[in-house]
């Protein structure tokens, strides 16, 4: 629980930021609230929202956001050596509770205390979140209630790319996720004219590739 | 926005279910099998390779100037990633990009 403490001060905000421009982008509250407590995932809520604002079709949207989800995939198979035998209940339970901070906590633990029993490990595991996830929630509902009362001058049409901006930022840790970055915007910014913002998952896809080829490429240099 | 209270619904449910699937992939159903090498390495990539793309039209044709480019949104953009890649600081950089923005459009008119 303590180890979670340090997330408050992303979560909130961000949190909050979800709900003021949920509610700006013209999502009611039960909407915003149900992006929330469903889908527990910044990013792909934005995501999902901005495409919707943009009036892509629905599909496009969501195929967008759960692209920004897929990485979530390699945190399950991450952690299923540590938490896979397991009644049903309690993987389903960390399943739904399985963001980016839990598992930037849980699997450097689990690897330095391998003497930890399974219930030690759940325990840490929901430890962690039993601050975080209310928080979560209720800074969403915090915001969505202040942003009906913003009115539209200040602007707020930009929170969503600079949160988006200062997501990315921290997370261009290495040449190829700079490349893979770049590839996506060149990418996305030539093919913006093609219908339902298809143009997006492309760039993506072109982006994900590039990565995985620097990727390999300095390794090989690294090694020879 | 046009989409009906129907549509945005069956959006945060498909969401909901698919984040939920990824997320309960391996840990609920496929156990302790292990990735291949080359799967991991592209899905290392996708935040970095969904969200610049996502943001890079939003920052360059802003809607709210009916697409016409902003100096003050670019500088913003500007500011932000540089204080995010400078340090690691999703919080600080939305700030340092929030108030670069409405200076920006104070002195710009």
């Amino acid at each position: 629980m303590i180890d979670g403490s340090p997330f408050l001060l992303v979560l909130v905000p961000f949190g909050m930021l979800f709900g003021v421009v949920g509610t700006e982008a013209g999502l009611n509250l039960a909407q915003v609230m149900g992006f929330t407590a469903l889908v527990i995932a910044g990013a792909a809520q934005f995501a999902t929202v901005q495409l919707l604002v943009d009036d892509a079709p629905t599909i496009i949207a969501i195929l967008t956001g759960l692209a920004v989800n897929v990485r979530m995939a390699m945190y399950s198979a991450s952690l299923a050596p540590y938490l896979g035998n397991a009644p049903l209940w309690k993987r389903a339970l960390a399943g739904y509770l399985m963001v980016d901070q839990v598992f930037a906590l849980t699997v450097p633990k689990y690897e330095a205390e391998p003497e930890l029993t399974i219930n030690q490990r759940y325990r840490y595991y929901f430890g962690t979140m039993v601050l975080v996830a209310p928080a979560w929630y209720a800074a969403t509902l915090f915001g969505a209630v202040l942003g009906q009362t913003i009115p539209p001058e200040y602007a707020l049409d930009f929170a969503l790319p600079i949160t988006f901006l200062a997501l990315v930022a921290p997370a261009l840790k290495t040449l190829a996720h700079v490349a893979a970055a770049v590839t996506s915007v060149i990418v996305a910014l030539a093919l913006a004219s093609l219908p339902f913002n298809i143009g997006l998952l492309i760039a993506a896809f072109a982006a994900m590739i590039v990565g995985a080829r620097v990727e390999l490429a300095l390794q090989g240099r690294a090694a020879s | 926005m046009s989409q009906s209270s129907t549509e945005i619904w069956m959006a945060i449910a498909a969401l909901g279910l698919g984040t939920f699937l990824l997320r309960f992939s391996f840990l609920g159903i496929l156990g302790k099998r292990e990735l291949p090498d080359w799967v991991l390495r592209h899905l290392r990539y996708t935040p970095v390779a969904v969200l610049p793309g996502l943001i890079a039209p939003l920052v360059l044709w802003p809607a709210a100037t009916d697409g016409q480019p902003d100096p003050a949104r670019l500088l913003a953009a500007g500011v932000t990633l540089l204080i995010g890649v400078l340090t690691h600081n999703a919080v600080i950089a939305i700030c340092s990009g929030a108030a670069t923005l409405y200076s920006a459009l104070y002195l710009l008119g």
